[in-house]
Order: C-alpha cells, then structure tokens, then sequence
C-alpha cells in the first residue's frame, strides 16, 4: 500500500510539472507563431514608426540595455557591501536586526511604489530627470532585497573552517572576506544577481512613472538621455488598434525573451567558472 | 604506585627509546601561563590552569575529551576571540609579553603564533595560492620570485614539496588527507611563526599519514616550539618532550613525557594513561 502511495505521489509530481511546462510552452508557442514571421534583421535595426512594417525596436532595445546594465552595476556593489554588513559585521546590533527583519518585506513591495519613489527621489529632488540614470537607480532599488538576501545565503554557506584557517595566519576579518569568503560565495551572489535582473527586465510600470517615454526618436547616448524599453515599446504595440501591431509586439517580446535568456547564459557561464574554480 | 611501566610496558618503551640522543629539556621558557580562567558565557571551561611551556620543545597536551585542551590551545594564539561571549582571566606571556592586555595587535600575535587544525582546511584554490595568501596578507614579500621562492621553502619544511613541485597550480582539494594536512603545516610555516599549535593534527588521518606527520614534527622542533594536542596517549608518548594533562578544565599534571607515562606523580594521570579511565 505504501509502495502504491510513492508511486502515486511521483506520478501526481511529475504530472504537475508537466502542465506548469505546458502552460508556458503553449504561451512561448503563441508568441513565436505571432511573431516569428516579423523577426529579421531590419526589425531590430529600425526604430518606431506609426507604419507598422517600417516598425522596429531598436530604440527600445538599447534603451533595455543601456538600462539593465546599469542596475547591475549599481545594485551589485551595494547590495553585496549590504549583505556582507548585516552577515559579517553587524548580526548582534539592533538596527542590524531591524533592517534583516524589513528587507524581505522589501521584496514584496509592488514596483510601482518603486516608480514613485524613483520619480520623487531621483528625478525630482535629485534633479537626475526622466533618464536612464533615474531608470537604472529606481530599478536597483527594485533589484536590491533580492541581491540581498541571496548574498546572505551565499555567504552563510562558506564554512566557518576557512574563515578559522585565514585568520589562523594573521589575516583581518576584511582581508578574510574579500579573499576567501566573498570568492566562495560568488555563484550564490551571481544566482541572485541574475534572478534580480530578470525581474527587472520586464518591468514596465516603475518606468512609465518615472518618465520613461512611449515614443522617442533616438537611442540613449549617456546616461542622462531620455529612454524607453522593450516591455514600454511592447505595451505601446499592444494598445493599438491596428492587427499588424500585434504582430509587431509578439516579435519584440521574442527579443526581450532572447536579452533575457543571453543575460542569464553571461551569468552563468560566469558563475560556473567560479565554481569549478571551488572544486577540485 | 605500582608504577605505570609494569602495567602498560609498551608505553614506557616508546617514552623511553627513540633514536635519537635525550633532548635537552631545559630550553628558555616561551610561554608563561598564570592562573588562567577561560569561560564560554556563563560556564568555566579552564580552571586555574598555570603552566610553562619551553622554546624549540615538544610539549603535548592529552586527556579526554571535553577536558578543554583545545580550548586552552586557542586561547595561545587568541583564536576563541572570533567566538561570541568568550572571557579570560589570568594572564597568558610570550616571551614575557602579555598577550591579552588592551592594545595588542592579534594579527600580529597569530603571526608570531601558528596553527594547524584538526580537520585539514586548505582554501579552495590552487596549491600555490593556499601558501602564499599568508605571505600576500601579511605583506612578507617584495616581488614575484621572492614570492615563490618562499612558498617552495614552505612545502620543503612541511615535507610535500617533491609531491607537488610539478602542479602547484592545481587545486589543493585535489590532495589526499594527509598531503592536505601537510599542505595546511606549510601555510602555517610560510609566515615563519615562532609557536607552531597542532590541534590533534593526525587525528583525521591514517597510520601511514599519521608516521610522516610525525617525523615532521620531530624536524621542526629545531626551529619551532611545537605545542600539539592529542587524544592519542602513545602519539603523546611519541613525540613529545613534555606532557601536561587535563582533567575536566583542570590542569592535573605537567612533567616530562618519560616520567609522565612511566612514574606519574598523580593517581589521576596514572589511570588515564593505563587506561582505567577517561
């Protein structure tokens, strides 16, 4: 009888993975036979236009990109010098407590309450405008619990035993760090980086409600420019009327789809080097 | 007493013969201990403990286990500061410095002071980077060949260099338990300390392991003071130029190795070594 229950349960499991992969290789399907057929070279190279054939995503996509890698470079740095303070330094101190006990309460906040932290901090008050900037920091604000939290772990997984061997040999508790600790813990922090980034990518409402324009007729050039991104460009298609937008935004989902999968491989490739280097 | 040797022969033979000439026991004192307290929180993990430990000898600490050897051990190089809720009382003195008065610089005691663990812990790279990374920190060297040229003098001393002089670049999890082991002596040894502290250092390994480990120790006693922990009486009997015992926090007896484990001068020791006890 029990041996029926495991089987069932291994049936049932298997079952249920299966239709969660259905479901979404029915969605990728539809997507790819809507908007495969748009998909060419001068789709990606040619920028917006109010004629449909003519459209491509090219401003939004260097938008995205000029956006991403941006939060990457300001949520990395922080959140991993937040996550060494709060594991390394300050796990007895009571603001310490305060901050571990809010930060995963920080993840769940929706984005748009992001969008308008973003729009009152960075671009009004700090006077950084409807930018790229002001996209990347609003949205590394987004991306920061995670990369938090997911450093944290990382780093409560790298034995206490060569934290004991460094320091055996006269090394500060940063030196530890930086030379043991924080190499060890790398694919964990990448693993969370990656996972931050993907949500960013997609996100579209913290954008439009720091400026991010629907319309623009030029690529970012600096920081400082106006800017908008694929899922912007995406839902700017999808409002209209017209049946061969659609098409349009069925194509430039297939691009975010291949920024988002290119990224995660970069990362992985990175993270997997670094854990090949850990092992013997 | 009925004394020790006629109970355990093979003890006294190991504490009795070995060949080499008698070491000279009357070495400079190297470490002073006086009236030494250590707690975790609330409990009392070392009693009073006072006791002398001499330069460029061997002395072991034996007893069972939870008997706070490797407590006391740690408290030489000040490693159970990493631990929360520790205190000391009493005073510990290298070369008739305090060690835990205000304004001693630790990094510069575990320096001064080295130590090998239990469980071999290389670091997750290369053999090369595991000796060096003491050199790199410290600031020991001032170009590149004076870099290797150190790390080779290191695995040389430590007994591995023939091992692994062709791949210092491969990773040091690829090693075996005890080329581990001597690899972690090594990267003791590169910063040159003056104390080498060997917590139970053979203790993971197997007999042939355990040998080598050993002569090493019995080599680098010219050039170190050696303190090892042992749960291993006849390792102790082996090795040692001295042996303290310990008792519960206690320290019961601190002699000779030959006079330790052939005419013991406590009843308590003499149970433990023959084994009636502990």
């Amino acid at each position: 009888m029990r041996k029926h229950a495991d089987l069932l349960f291994q049936l049932l499991s298997l079952a249920t993975l299966l239709v969660a992969l259905a479901a979404l290789g029915a969605l990728v399907f539809d997507i790819f036979s809507d908007g495969a057929s748009r998909l060419s070279w001068p789709f990606i190279t040619n920028i917006a236009s109010r004629n449909a054939e003519d459209a491509g995503v090219y401003h939004a996509l260097m938008g995205s990109i000029w956006v991403i890698a941006l939060t990457g470079l300001l949520a990395l740095p922080v959140g991993v010098a937040a996550a060494i303070y709060l594991e390394e330094y300050g796990t007895r101190s009571r603001i310490a407590r305060f901050i571990e006990l809010n930060i995963a309460n920080l993840a769940a906040v929706p984005s748009i309450i992001y969008g308008l932290l973003g729009l009152g901090l960075f671009v009004r008050l700090m006077g950084m405008g409807q930018s790229v900037m002001a996209g990347a920091a609003t949205l590394a604000l987004l991306a920061l619990p995670v990369v938090i939290l997911s450093t944290r772990e990382a780093l409560r997984t790298v034995p206490g035993t060569i934290r004991e061997g460094s320091y055996a040999l006269g090394a500060t508790k940063w030196q530890t760090i930086w030379h043991q600790v924080l190499p060890m813990a790398l694919p964990g922090v990448l693993t969370g980086l990656i996972l931050a980034l993907s949500r960013a990518i997609g996100e579209t409402a913290p954008l439009i409600t720091i400026g991010a324009l629907t319309y623009i007729p030029f690529a970012p050039d600096s920081v400082w420019s106006k800017f908008t991104v694929l899922p912007i460009q995406i839902f700017n298609w999808v409002s209209r009327p017209q049946a061969e937008f659609k098409a349009n935004a069925a194509a430039a989902i297939l691009v975010l789809l291949a920024l988002l999968l290119t990224m995660n491989a970069i990362a992985i490739v990175v993270r997997d080097r670094y854990q090949r280097q850990g092992r013997a | 007493m009925t004394g020790v040797s006629r109970t355990v022969p093979s003890l006294a033979n190991v504490a009795n013969r070995r060949n080499q000439p008698p070491a000279r026991l009357d070495m400079p004192v190297k470490i002073d201990v006086d009236q030494l307290n250590f707690y975790y929180g609330e409990k009392r993990a070392l009693d009073n403990i006072n006791i002398q430990i001499r330069a460029n000898l061997v002395t072991a600490f034996i007893g069972p286990s939870g008997c706070g050897k490797s407590t006391f051990l740690r408290t030489l190089n000040r490693m159970n500061d990493i631990i929360p809720g520790t205190r000391v009382e009493g005073s510990v003195q290298i070369d008739g410095q305090s060690i835990y008065e205000s304004g001693v610089d630790v990094v510069q005691l575990r320096r001064k002071v080295g130590m090998v663990f239990q469980k071999s812990n290389p670091f997750p790279k290369s053999i090369f980077e595991n000796i060096a990374y003491g050199l790199r920190i410290n600031g020991l060297t001032t170009s590149k060949s004076e870099l290797a040229e150190r790390v080779e003098e290191s695995l040389k001393q430590a007994a591995i260099w023939e091992e692994v002089k062709d791949r210092l670049g491969e990773s040091a999890l690829a090693l075996s338990g005890g080329q581990q082991q001597r690899l972690c002596i090594a990267r003791a040894l590169a910063i040159r300390p003056e104390i080498l502290l060997m917590d139970e250092p053979a203790s993971a390994l197997d007999p042939i392991a355990t040998q080598r480990i050993e002569e090493l120790i019995y080599d680098l006693k010219k050039k170190y003071t050696i303190v090892i922990v042992t749960h291993n009486m006849q390792q102790a009997a082996r090795v040692s130029d001295f042996t303290a015992f310990f008792w519960l926090g206690r320290l019961v007896e601190f002699d000779r190795t030959d006079k330790m484990f052939t005419a013991p001068a406590e009843k308590l020791t003499e149970d433990y070594v023959t084994g009636r006890c502990g």
